[in-house]
């Protein structure tokens, strides 16, 4: 084995790894916290009692969820450019993807945590006079926005793994930038391996800041 | 205070009242006793609205609660409720639980609101609870922080469904003695209970609910010792 792989090379190849690791972090930043905003706006349209904001909400939300990412990806930079007119950018077709794709599931991590708060939170709420926005902002999403944390950290994760998927559409990110150094010096393991590491680096350290919140806010 | 005319409620195709006719008083305790399904939680639910009307008029300190332009968040301010599972908020302390509403509804300042809650902390005797968490709470005391989060809104009425079913039986008597308190101080209540004691100590009015109708109704004396119907007697040969 000795000799086989050389390891010790893959540090010339680290600032090139570094440009891919600083796209990936800032598709999966930028395109969670639009996703968020979504998911928010998506998912109490999706507790709403209106039947078009319901009906469009569910549309979005199916729509998402029941195509791939690979096949949202390539639509929105090889297919809608040509419905639009508009060419974007792959970093900000790679935003849009992950925006729109985590938006939809954490619609749906919204709503389930909303309709979890028992009926009778909104019923005290209602009957001390407080409005309907008056008892969600004050009384059911703040004990839904507890709820929804666990689920988050896990829709986080499995974003910013997705964003690997972007490198199709030539996005400079963690895995295009493997491919593309493995593919001219021929040291997959050594690079792939790295690669991996590189998300699992992220992964793990998200999960120990996503335990911490949840033990913080246990105690009160 | 309270005139409820031939009000109807239907569940999809469930009638569950069937048309009540009741007037209260101001200042009248008036209890609701009757067998579980009658349609007891859903008359008081009707009154300050956490049910539609399906028809039937319901007219609340003078306003109309099935006509469209009346206000009804206005008219919840007016009506304090305390319900079966105390509902309180769990992620609000004690005092943040009854400051809560009179902070956003009436506007009041927090030191305002404080000075309020303190005051209705000490009167159902838990000041001392103030910081506390719901969670940390026996169920006697979340029913107590529970009346005090509604009296807050310094309310005209109360309504109380079955506020201590929920309870173990050694804590029912401290939330019976804070509603007996208020009762004294001429609070208008309307109580679905299961107490009969209460009832009938307490009570201006019972009235005996069945199957969405008010059945029988009179002072507790005459309702308890002399009832008139067969379902009454039913009844309270069961429970006594
Ligand atoms: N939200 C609801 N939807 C459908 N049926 C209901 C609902 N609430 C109550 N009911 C029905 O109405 C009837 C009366 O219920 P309720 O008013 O809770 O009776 P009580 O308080 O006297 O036990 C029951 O048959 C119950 O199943
Ligand atoms: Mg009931």
């Amino acid at each position: 084995m000795e000799g086989r792989f050389n390891w010790a090379g893959v540090i010339d190849f680290l600032p090139q790894l570094g440009t891919g690791l600083y796209y990936t972090l800032l598709i999966s930043i930028v395109g969670l916290l639009i996703g968020f905003i979504l998911g928010g706006i998506f998912g109490l349209g999706r507790v709403s009692k209106n039947k078009i904001v319901y009906g469009l909400a569910s549309v979005y939300i199916e729509v998402i969820r029941g195509t791939p990412v690979l096949v949202q990806a390539i639509w929105i930079f090889f297919a809608l450019p040509l419905i639009t007119g508009y060419n974007m950018d792959s970093v900000t077709s790679g935003i849009v993807v992950i925006a729109l794709n985590s938006g939809a599931y954490i619609a749906e991590i919204v709503r389930g945590s909303v309709q979890s708060i028992e009926k009778g939170q909104m019923e005290a709420g209602r009957s001390l006079g407080l409005n309907h926005l008056q008892t969600m902002r004050h009384i059911i999403w703040p004990q839904a926005f507890k709820r929804m944390i666990p689920p988050l950290g896990n829709q986080f994760i499995i974003s910013i793994k997705d964003t690997s998927l972007l490198s199709v559409i030539l996005v400079p990110e963690l895995m295009f930038q493997g491919r593309l150094i493995a593919s001219n010096y021929f040291n997959a393991v050594e690079i792939y391996t790295t690669v991996a590491v590189f998300y699992l680096a992220i992964t793990l350290t998200l999960s120990f800041v996503l335990r911490i919140i949840e033990r913080r806010l246990d105690i009160k | 205070m309270i005139k409820v005319k031939d009000l109807h409620k239907n569940f999809g195709e469930n009638e569950v009242l069937k048309g009540i006719d009741c007037h209260i008083q101001p200042s009248e305790v008036v209890c609701v006793i009757g067998p579980s399904g009658s349609g007891k939680s859903t008359f008081l639910r009707c009154l300050n609205m956490l049910e539609t009307i399906t028809s039937g008029d319901v007219v609340v300190d003078g306003q109309n609660l099935t006509d469209s332009q009346t206000d009804i968040n206005s008219v919840r301010t007016e009506i304090g409720m305390v319900f079966q599972q105390f509902n309180l908020f769990p992620h609000k302390n004690v005092i943040e639980n009854i400051m809560l509403a009179p902070k956003k509804v009436r506007k009041l300042t927090d030191q305002a609101a404080r000075d309020r809650a303190m005051k209705l902390l000490e009167k159902v005797g838990l000041s001392e609870k103030a910081e506390q968490y719901p969670g940390q709470l026996s169920g006697g005391q979340q029913q107590r922080v529970a009346i005090a989060r509604a009296l807050a809104m310094e309310p005209k009425m109360m309504l109380f469904d079955e506020p201590t079913s929920a309870l173990d039986p050694e804590l029912v008597g401290e939330v019976l003695e804070v509603m007996k308190q208020l009762a004294h101080e001429g609070m208008t209540m309307v109580v679905v209970t299961h107490e009969m004691g209460f009832a009938r100590e307490v009570g201006d009015r019972v009235l005996f609910m069945d199957n969405g109708l008010i059945v029988e109704e009179g002072n507790p004396d005459q309702l308890f010792n002399n009832p008139q119907s067969e379902r009454t007697k039913g009844f309270l040969n069961k429970i006594l």
